[in-house]
């Protein structure tokens, strides 16, 4: 067997994983996206623009979208990053495997049932209640687009913290000492050197908790009782309601060109953020 | 704590998993949301080895039944009874509305033996070709002349046979009458006029574009079916003006019901009757100018993996004795006479159950337009998102 052969032997099973499960999927979806909407719902081939036509309708779910993505994903990067800093940085190493299985542990239950108990936690008879009790009355938290944020960073926080603490973790600690020797602030050390080294983390951390929240669905619907409606829901109710497959396929298609629009402007700043960090460790 | 006893058998084990999950889990929003109609599983099938199976089966009618139907709609004992006389494993699949039925079928594939289509979708299947005429000589227990006819004539179609009628019921709304002031709820008027105002922030309507538009269609008089332009923009405007006042849009309103966040809701007969029995203080109202009446029905669709399984499954639950147990468990009025000769005379009585003929009448069955109409289906969108 040459190498070449063994090459592509090896690289079969993810290219036709690809081909099946990705762009087989993508180009039925494009092809709907041009046909036309069947009485009883499904599609009829057609070549018509006039799904991609109709997308204004859907105008307000990729606002809320593109609003609570952008946000969802900072706030879980303000709450992640100290905590991954801690875990990589100043914790005990005996307790550090510990501490990271606990911030696993969530993920050995669905998202679903951890997503639905947050609406008792949320709950008129959960933290309001706990609230009431101190003397603050009337607070409303569960179907607000507050506990849609909760729900998202709770969700979401495990993927920002890995890749983050990764970094962290691998951080060459000499650096740190030098840092000091060389009379730089504590402030000034984590400005100029954590940090920046931290970057390719966060980078990361962010690409993969704001990618699965462009498409997400299940937690506005659970926690924002049904009142915030984001292109996943958009999506959900186009397919399994009203069954227009055809509108749907659009919907979906100018979902994933937004996403791509999206993501290389991020790639973009990410690599002159990382072109300047070069430029601040040479000077 | 009490003490849990150290052995409870397989068997018991099963009934206390399945009741746990009957209750908590197989809720109609939660799989609404999810989609999750296909995966919300069917503890049931995945262990069928747990289970003795019957030495000798009565007719070789395979060792399996899917059924698709809806949530907290049947009494899993007469399930296990189905098992013991057939030595069919009856596998069911839950699902949150008709039109993920619809999808579902459409997409193919579905391996679906029975399924329970409500009214208004038949024709559909049947112009679609997804249903399976029904030989009534296969049905021994199905006796047509002991159905009330308002509730068994959807299921033919063009004097065909399709489909057989499980239960029936109405779309009301369950209001928490202890915080009415004693103010008496009637209509849909009060219902959407009691929400933007003292009951601000604590109404929940469905999250399904048939009843919640019906309902409001109805706030000014018009058809539950309308799909007149200008009676349908009536309608969204009301919609659009009680949002910023509703607790949720979601069909899973027992939970928020019961824990006092929300005081009113769109809500069908069997839940109207479970939250009224626990909670008596919670009405169940259906409104003066009408609101829908549905009755729901077993059909096999086409190409059903296991058809003579299909037949014997339907065949059993008609039985008049296995269907009275469903009623006690679900809650949901049958339309068979033999079957409510073997009810309690207070459920016969129960205003919940079987409303008075005035309200009765001005009840309308959905129609199939109603399901299928893209505008409906927009404007629903359109309310959503607002």
């Amino acid at each position: 067997m040459t190498r070449r052969t063994r090459t592509w032997l090896l690289l079969m099973p993810a290219g036709t994983w690809f081909l099946v499960m990705l762009l087989l999927p993508l180009t039925v979806v494009l092809v709907f996206s041009f046909g036309e909407r069947a009485p009883a719902g499904g599609v009829v081939p057609a070549f018509t623009f006039e799904q991609y036509a109709n997308l204004p309708a859907r105008w307000t779910a990729f606002k809320n979208t593109l609003t609570l993505a952008p946000v969802g994903t900072l706030a879980a990067l303000l709450i992640a990053y100290p905590l991954a800093y801690f875990l990589a940085v100043k914790v005990d190493p005996k307790w550090k495997t510990i501490l990271l299985v606990l911030v696993i542990v969530p993920f050995w239950t669905s998202i679903l049932i951890r997503s639905y108990a947050w609406i008792f936690l949320l709950g008129g008879r959960g933290l309001p209640a706990l609230l009431d009790w101190i003397g603050i009355e009337g607070v409303r938290l569960i179907n607000t687009p507050f506990a849609v944020l909760v729900g998202i960073i709770y969700g979401y926080l495990p993927l920002m913290v890995f890749p983050i603490f990764v970094s962290l973790d691998r951080l060459d600690k000499r650096l740190l000492e030098a840092a000091s020797d060389l009379g730089a602030t504590r402030w000034n050390t984590f400005r100029q050197i954590t940090l920046p080294l931290s970057i390719p983390g966060i980078a990361t951390g962010c690409m993969l908790v704001f990618i699965l929240l462009m498409g997400e669905f299940l937690i506005p619907a659970l926690l924002g009782g049904g009142k915030v409606f984001f292109v996943g829901n958009a999506l959900v109710d186009l397919f399994l309601q009203s069954r227009n497959w055809a509108y749907g396929s659009a919907v979906a298609v100018t979902l994933v060109i937004v996403m791509l629009i999206t993501v290389t402007i991020y790639m973009r700043l990410i690599n002159r953020l990382g072109a300047s960090r070069e430029d601040v460790s040479i000077m | 704590m009490t003490k849990t006893p150290d052995n409870i058998s397989k068997k018991k084990f099963m009934e206390e998993f399945r009741r746990y999950h009957k209750g908590s889990v197989t809720r109609r929003h939660f799989l609404n949301v999810t989609g999750l109609g296909a995966a919300s599983v069917v503890l049931a099938g995945a262990v069928p080895g747990l289970r003795p199976r019957p030495a000798f089966a009565a007719g070789d009618i395979g060792d399996r039944v899917i059924l698709a139907t809806w949530p907290n709609y049947h009494d899993p004992d007469n399930f296990d009874a189905f098992t013991e006389a057939t030595g069919a494993h009856v596998q069911v699949n839950v699902f949150g509305s008709n039109e993920e039925m619809l999808a579902k079928l459409q997409a193919g594939g579905s391996g679906w033996d029975v399924y329970v289509p409500t009214n208004y979708t038949i024709t559909t299947y049947v112009s679609e070709d997804l249903i399976e005429p029904l030989d009534t000589a296969r049905l021994p227990n199905y006796d047509p002349s002991a159905f009330d006819p308002r509730y068994a004539e959807a299921g033919s179609v063009d004097g065909t046979l399709y489909a057989v009628p499980k239960n029936w019921g109405t779309t009301g709304y369950a209001v928490n009458t202890s915080h009415t002031d004693g103010k008496a709820m009637t209509s849909w008027k009060d219902f959407f006029d009691t929400t933007m105002d003292s009951f601000s922030g604590r109404t929940m309507v469905h999250d399904y574009q048939l009843t919640t538009i019906g309902n409001a269609l109805k706030y000014f008089g018009y058809s539950f079916n309308s799909v007149a332009e200008n009676e349908l923009a009536d309608a969204e405007k009301l919609l659009i003006d009680a949002k910023p006042h509703l607790f949720a849009i979601s069909s899973d309103y027992q939970p928020s019901m019961r824990n006092g966040d929300a005081w009113m809701t769109m809500c069908w007969t069997g839940d109207g009757k479970q939250l009224n029995t626990d909670i008596p203080e919670i009405a169940y109202v259906l409104g003066v100018e009408g609101g829908e009446l549905w009755s729901d029905y077993y059909a096999i669709p086409k190409g059903a993996p296991h058809m003579d399984a299909a037949y014997a499954l339907i065949n059993f639950l008609l039985d008049p004795e296995v269907n009275a147990k469903e009623v006690l468990a679900h809650g949901y009025p049958s339309a068979d006479a033999h079957t409510n000769k073997l009810l309690p005379e207070t459920l016969l009585n129960d205003p919940i159950l079987y409303p008075a003929a005035d309200l009765l009448n001005a009840l309308e069955f959905g129609a199939a337009v109603t399901l299928t109409d893209p505008n409906r289906a927009e404007l629903m969108a359109r309310f959503k998102s607002a």
